[in-house]
């Protein structure tokens, strides 16, 4: 088994590729993550996260390409050979043992003494602040509370990258955004490398260190959670990850002589009345007030343009109140606009 | 038509007559194994008496039936509890050519008539010259077993979540381990149904079994000689209610076993 | 825990994990070898002894002789077309069909009742009191319906006692069906029949009505279908399969039953009854052979239809 000799890459993807006859879940996926790190893969459903995931786990294997694991090649190790341990998207707990045995199982397969293995077993039940539950049964317990536990599960067995597949995906909005403070200083805490699959972009940018976002079986871009935001490669990035504006590229090289398409997030535009004084430096675009959606801190408001169809992002509290059919002008930096690649 | 209601009168009346017509029948068995007259079934019987099950305790003859009975349906039990719980790991849930011959496979042996299985047999075991013996009995039971046990243990197999295999997988074990602490408890109850089904399956077995028997006599074979050269017939009744009281045990717990599904119209509690 | 420290030991290698290797990456190999058991055991013991039983129907026996003449024909199965033996195989299937048709009507009711209101306790008493008579022996049922059946049975005694005498007279008066009494007639065959494959009507019929799910009948009533025409277009259709199911056992079993004619019914055979004399006694194993394949392909088109609607799951 080869060893690579350069700096240590936790998780490396190189050319892989899962077919499943006609269909290509994964098309040609190059990946490096570093240990320690807290590693998203964020893209829409059917397009190859999970199943990347899956293949780190080692419950596929790769059509075609390299995978290797703290340097070691993982082809054809079965999962339960790999210094791996995943937290499934249904928390998968077993249902005839209780929280205390489901946490130590992977200490049991592996030999050790009961006195031994429940001791770390209650050392990570405490870790994940579960430690009144270790008598009752799966079924006893709420979907945040399962969740605890099969993180525990992974975490006792100390492996050396934790893999988690849409964790939150089932919890309600409150436990969510508590389990992501959660697992971010847990994370902190232990030091390990984790990697984990989700949908939702602002799960992703809230907890990532880096985020992979995926489209059609392939990596569209890897970058930190900020880079990805502000400066998405294609399009599909910018209308995925916080929904922007794509600026088509005629408009583009009316407003700045620029050739590409463009990113415009709607938080960069300001919304004035018409008559309002123009401002040096920035471009501003009349239009109609099309529709008004109030959503707590911000308002989106959709403009009707001559060019296109802008929607803007003002804080509610901003300016005066806007009615539909209103005469406004947008106004926004040059800057703001961000040139992207390709069409 | 919503279930909160009470059913129709009509629907109640008819639900309740079929049960009778099922039931009544059952109550003249059990009465006739007290009946004083031994040599007719005159309707009402003369007079009651206890002194059949005595009689019936004392004759070897049922015993060696009964104890051959009981031995040849543990046996098929097991051989169709493994070969069931096989195929149905098989089958449960992969696509594969031939997937679906090989469910009508398991399913022949009792679709088809029973003499058909029966004479098959029997020409098979001429030609390939394998003495009668205890051990055809327990093939032919075995055959029509298999789907018995098949039919519950697949259904099991399909509610069980598959990440709970690869979850243990994930945290170390391997195939066998695997099998025997996470997929083996979640399916033992249906094992245990569907074995007690197959068993009171083959207790009562008489077609198939006049085939493959040679000279054993198994129960049911027992009676069927009874019944057509009668020595004391109300004996005979006696040992079918011993025999109905027995049965009803394994098919109460088997239901209780099995009977956790999904949600449906009338099948929640 | 604080930094990740790989301390804990992999599982030990041992012969079983390797085995497990060899399966999981191999999944076909692995498909194989859990089913190569049962099918050997079905395929070869069971289909090989299945296709023996056809091929001796291809054969014919010599009349005087009584040796089997092993020379593929098709004169054995001319035979079943002479009146006689044609005869035996009409019979059987209008007593089969009889039999299915009427225990749709009085099981239907029991399944319904047991699966749409019966509740917790109420449903397992169900359960039992359909299913128990399923256990005790098949054998001792006969029996018990030939003393009902008999002249001085409790059915005739009944029906004296309640004045109804010459109702019975008139129903046994009936051509056909009728006969010198109950447990010598077509009507008390048919009687025994359905006594004894009931059971198996209710169970798929049941659970079949439980797999519809509530919300498809509020759905009906909710678009407005009154409760007639929600059964009719709705459940009915849905719990075809489960009927579908049953009837292939009420089929298959009567069509293959020699006991029962044996002691309930009149004298003439049904088609069980042909098969063993004539693979018993007669020894004319091709003839045997031809009347068994009757059934078979009966219950091949029936199988045939029951997977076109589905029904092998309530098998």
């Amino acid at each position: 088994m080869a060893t690579i000799p350069e700096a240590p890459v936790a998780v490396s993807f190189r050319g892989v590729e899962r077919h499943y006859g006609q269909v290509h879940a994964v098309d040609g996926v190059d990946l490096d993550i570093a240990p320690g790190e807290f590693f998203a893969m964020l893209g829409p459903s059917g397009s190859g996260k999970t199943t990347c995931l899956r293949l780190i786990a080692g419950f596929e294997q790769p059509t075609a390409g390299r995978i290797r694991i703290f340097g070691e090649e993982v082809e054809g190790v079965p999962a339960y050979r790999r210094p791996v341990n995943t937290v499934f998207q249904d928390y998968a707990l077993f249902p005839h043992m209780n929280v205390l045995d489901n946490v130590c199982y992977g200490l049991r397969i592996r030999g050790m003494a009961r006195g031994e293995r429940e001791k770390l077993g209650r050392d990570a039940l405490g870790l994940v602040k579960l430690s009144r539950m270790e008598a009752r049964k799966p079924g006893q317990l709420s979907g945040g509370q399962r969740q605890r536990v099969a993180l525990a599960r992974a975490l006792v067995l100390r492996p050396k990258v934790l893999l988690l597949d849409e964790p939150l995906g089932a919890l309600d909005l409150k436990l969510r955004e508590e389990m992501q403070g959660e697992l971010k200083s847990l994370h902190k805490t232990i030091g390990l490398t984790f990697v984990f699959v989700t949908h939702d972009q602002g799960e992703a940018l809230s907890m990532a260190d880096r985020v992979a976002v995926f489209n059609n079986g392939r990596i569209v871009q890897v970058g930190a959670p900020e880079d990805i935001y502000e400066r998405p490669r294609v399009r599909f990035v910018a209308d995925f990850v916080g929904g922007s504006n794509i600026v088509e590229p005629d408009l583009v090289r009316a407003w700045t002589g620029k050739a590409g398409v463009a990113s415009l997030r709607p938080e960069k535009i300001a919304v004035v009345p018409n008559d309002a004084e123009s401002r040096a430096g920035a471009i501003e675009v009349d239009g109609t007030v099309a529709q008004i959606l109030y959503q707590g801190p911000v308002k989106r408001i959709e403009l009707a343009t001559a060019g296109s169809v802008l929607v803007a992002a003002i804080p509610a509290t901003a300016g005066p109140p806007l009615s539909e059919g209103d005469r406004v002008r947008a106004v926004f930096a040059a800057s703001a606009l961000h040139i992207m690649e390709g069409q | 038509m919503r279930d909160g209601q009470r059913a129709p009168v009509g629907l109640k009346i008819a639900a309740g007559a079929g049960l009778a017509f099922i039931h009544v029948p059952l109550l003249f068995i059990l009465l006739y194994a007290f009946t004083s007259e031994d040599r007719s079934y005159q309707f009402p019987p003369p007079g009651l008496t206890l002194k059949w099950f005595a009689v019936a305790w004392g004759r070897q003859d049922i015993f060696d039936a009964l104890g051959l009975s009981v031995a040849v349906a543990t046996l098929s039990t097991a051989a169709a509890l493994v070969l069931g719980t096989f195929a149905a790991a098989a089958l449960a849930r992969t696509r594969f050519f031939g997937r679906e011959a090989i469910s009508l496979l398991l399913i022949l042996p009792i679709a088809l008539p029973g003499i058909v299985t029966g004479i098959s047999l029997r020409a098979a075991f001429d030609i390939a010259d394998i003495p009668y013996s205890f051990w055809t009995i327990v093939l032919g039971h075995a055959t029509f077993c298999i789907v018995v046990v098949y039919n519950n243990a697949v259904a099991r197999f399909r509610r069980l979540s598959p990440s709970l295999v690869e979850a243990s997988m994930d945290l170390g074990a391997d195939g066998f381990q695997t099998f025997r602490h996470v997929v083996l408890p979640n399916i033992a109850t249906a094992l245990l149904a569907g074995g007690m089904l197959a068993f009171a399956l083959s207790f009562d077995e008489v077609i198939v079994t006049t085939f493959t028997a040679g000279q054993q006599t198994t129960l049911p074979i027992w009676m069927l000689s009874e019944l057509v050269r009668p020595r004391q017939r109300p004996v005979t009744n006696v040992v079918a209610v011993i025999v109905i009281a027995l049965t009803f045990l394994p098919i109460l717990a088997a239901y209780y076993l099995t009977r956790n599904g999904e949600a449906v119209a009338g099948g929640g509690k | 825990m604080t930094a990740a420290v790989f301390d804990i030991d992999a599982p030990r290698d041992g012969l079983l994990r390797r085995v497990s290797d060899v399966l999981l990456a191999r999944r076909g190999f692995y498909l194989l070898l859990l089913l190569l058991p049962p099918l050997l055991w079905l395929g070869v013991v069971y289909l090989g002894s299945l296709f023996a039983l056809l091929a001796e129907s291809l054969f014919s026996i010599d009349d005087f002789s009584g040796v089997i003449i092993r020379q593929p024909t098709l004169a054995t199965f001319a035979q079943l077309l002479q009146p006689a033996n044609f005869d035996v195989i009409v019979r059987t299937i209008a007593i089969a069909t009889t039999v299915t048709i009427l225990a749709v009507i009085v099981a239907f009711p029991i399944a319904y009742y047991a699966a749409r209101y019966a509740r917790g306790r109420m449903k397992a008493a169900f359960y039992l009191l359909v299913m128990m008579p399923l256990w005790s022996s098949y054998l001792v049922k006969i029996y018990a319906w030939k003393l009902l059946l008999a002249k001085e049975g409790a059915i005739g005694w009944t029906m004296n006692e309640a004045g109804a005498g010459s109702l019975l007279d008139a129903v046994l008066a009936l051509p056909v069906i009728g006969g010198p009494s109950l447990s010598t007639s077509y009507i008390g065959m048919v009687l025994v029949f359905l006594y004894l494959w009931i059971p198996f009507m209710v169970l798929p019929v049941q659970a079949a009505l439980e797999r519809v799910p509530v919300s498809l009948i509020e759905a009906s009533g909710d678009l407005g279908a009154a409760p007639g025409q929600t059964f009719r277009t709705v459940i009915l259709p849905l719990a075809l399969p489960g009927v579908v199911a049953g009837a292939i056992f009420t089929f298959s079993l009567t069509l293959g039953d020699y006991i029962v004619p044996e002691i309930v019914g009149p004298s003439s055979l049904i088609l069980g009854q042909v098969v063993y004399i004539q693979q018993g006694t007669a020894g004319n194993i091709p003839l045997a052979a031809a009347f068994a394949v009757v059934p078979i392909v009966i219950m091949g088109f029936l199988l045939t239809v029951a997977k076109r609607i589905g029904a092998f799951d309530a098998l």
